[in-house]
């Protein structure tokens, strides 16, 4: 009977220490709740190819703390309108895109242009989440997928033409697509940009129209190509393409950038007030 | 290990550095042998598939309508007509009207596409989709980027359309394979529009638009917008 009686406090033991084990881990994980919410988020995408959205710089007046960089799964309260732009510099890895008989390299000045927009949207108080950084090639659908994974997100993807007007720049929205008809509410991956296209062309005329006034020869309004990697994002979308590898010299597309730049930045600012964002990411607007 | 072991293994060893010494030349001298008789079917493939279109003598000679890059304005079309004996059947006009597209204009500034690009087939379905299969040149020498590409898929969209009213619309095959992109920018997974008044009624004459940009296209009336994915259910 002594003998039961010390194994039930042998026993008592461990389970009052599993019990403060339990307490202390239940309240690590709480403190870690509310500190996650209180952080700024990083992008839902984690994949090699996504960058993390980079906190405005505080020496702007304009872009808010990093604190208002919110994720779409944190806990604060959503914001209704666009927060988010989707920097693409296209191409990249063995795929050098347009190449100059200069040798320019399409891959290498898109990804160099886009550090220059994107210093200039977060002057304008945008997070900016680019789909590489360095000389890495994701897929269409890797790049659309870091776009769909935001809320209240545009996309520009950044290009240069082999043609075309030297010193000129043009926006593309994708071509018309078969309409939506899903009725279980999902848009289909294939056709993503299909309930966008009017916020696209309204995005890509504002760009333009900035480009336009920057860059003479430039068209008025936005043009409508069958660009294959609009065609999957679920966002506003535009592809912004500057003409051309075919300059002799480096220093002409250099001297494009902060032009294009602030055309991009100032006609994203412009299109924000027009832009409801829906309340899960990737939904039609 | 003995002595007699470890001379019997660096025995072994050498014979077969010698043995490999000898053979990885020839085995190199074989795979490049392969490789060059590979690339001449393949040429020679090429060239039996790229048989040019007998143009009939017999057919009627009318005026036909052909899309090359304008000179006027940048990134876009203009029409130029060229008198061609054509084929009544649709698919032998498609043929011969995309090889004179080919071809190319007098002045070779105002290709669309490239020059040794070559039309290795083209099937005209019951539903109107002609499928029009190129050579990879179409792809690999074509200018990058997306105002190019657009404006050479639009090129052989509208001039099918000026001249074969039986064409609803294109899908365009790289050696007989669907590709992704054309040159990395272009959606080629679709069929692109060509006509959508129906074949039956008397064709009008496209109109002659060598001021329109690409992109600027009606809904009535787009060459290259994206119609039904041929591969959605």
């Amino acid at each position: 009977m002594l003998l039961e009686v010390r194994n039930i406090a042998r026993i008592r033991v461990p389970v009052r220490t599993y019990f403060l084990f339990g307490m202390i881990a239940a309240i690590l994980t709480g403190a870690a709740i509310v500190y996650s919410s209180q952080t700024p988020a990083q992008g839902p995408q984690s994949g090699p190819n996504t960058q993390s959205p980079v906190p405005p710089p505080s020496a702007s007046p304009q872009s808010g703390p990093p604190e208002a960089a919110t994720s779409p799964f944190s806990a604060q309260p959503q914001r209704s309108g666009l927060n988010i732009v989707v920097l693409d510099p296209a191409h990249g890895g063995v795929d050098t895109g347009a190449r100059g008989t200069g040798g320019i390299r399409e891959s290498e000045i898109v990804l160099e242009l886009a550090l220059q927009v994107r210093r200039a949207l977060e002057l304008q108080g945008f997070q900016v989440v680019q789909t590489r950084q360095g000389n890495e090639n994701p897929s269409f659908d890797d790049r659309s997928a870091t776009a769909n994974a935001q809320r209240g997100a545009v996309f520009v993807t950044l290009h240069i033409s082999s043609t075309g007007l030297p010193g000129t720049a043009r926006v593309y929205v994708n071509a018309d697509l078969p309409p939506v008809a899903d009725s279980n509410g999902l848009i289909p991956w294939e056709r993503a940009q299909e309930p966008f296209l009017g916020l696209s062309r309204k995005f890509g005329d504002l760009v333009q129209g900035q480009l336009t006034q920057r860059f003479k020869g430039s068209p008025d309004g936005a043009q409508t190509a069958s660009v294959r990697q609009l065609r999957t994002t679920a966002a506003p979308a535009i592809a912004v393409e500057i003409s051309s590898v075919a300059v002799e010299n480096r220093a002409e597309l250099d001297r494009m950038g902060p032009g294009i730049a602030d055309a991009i930045a100032r006609g994203a600012a412009a299109f924000k007030p027009s832009y409801v964002v829906a309340s899960t990411p990737g939904a039609a607007p | 290990m003995t002595a007699r072991w470890k001379i019997l293994l660096i025995g072994g060893l050498v014979i077969a550095v010698v043995a490999a010494a000898i053979y990885f030349p020839i085995l190199r001298r074989r795979v490049k042998l392969a490789a060059k008789l590979q690339q001449q079917s393949e040429e020679q493939a090429r060239r039996e598939l790229a048989q040019p279109i007998a143009i009939n003598p017999g057919d009627p000679r009318v005026k036909a309508k052909l899309f090359w890059a304008s000179d006027a304005l940048d990134s876009t079309l203009a029409p130029a007509v060229v008198e061609l004996p054509l084929s009544n059947d649709p698919a032998l006009r498609s043929k011969q009207v995309l090889n004179t597209l080919l071809a190319g204009p007098v002045d070779a500034e105002l290709r669309t596409l490239p020059p040794d690009a070559v039309l290795l087939a083209f099937y005209l379905l019951p539903d109107g989709t002609g499928i029009a299969d190129f050579s990879e040149a179409l792809a690999t020498s074509i200018p990058s980027g997306i105002a190019s590409e657009q404006l050479a898929v639009d090129s052989i969209a509208r001039t099918l359309e000026a001249n074969v009213a039986q064409v609803q619309r294109v899908k365009i095959l790289i050696h007989g394979q669907e590709v992704e992109t054309l040159a990395g920018h272009l959606d080629l997974t679709g069929a692109f529009v060509v006509n959508t008044r129906p074949a039956s009624l008397p064709s009008k004459p496209a109109p002659s638009a060598p001021t329109r940009a690409p992109g600027m296209l009606t809904p009535e009336k787009a060459p290259g917008k994206l119609a039904q994915p041929e591969r959605k259910p």
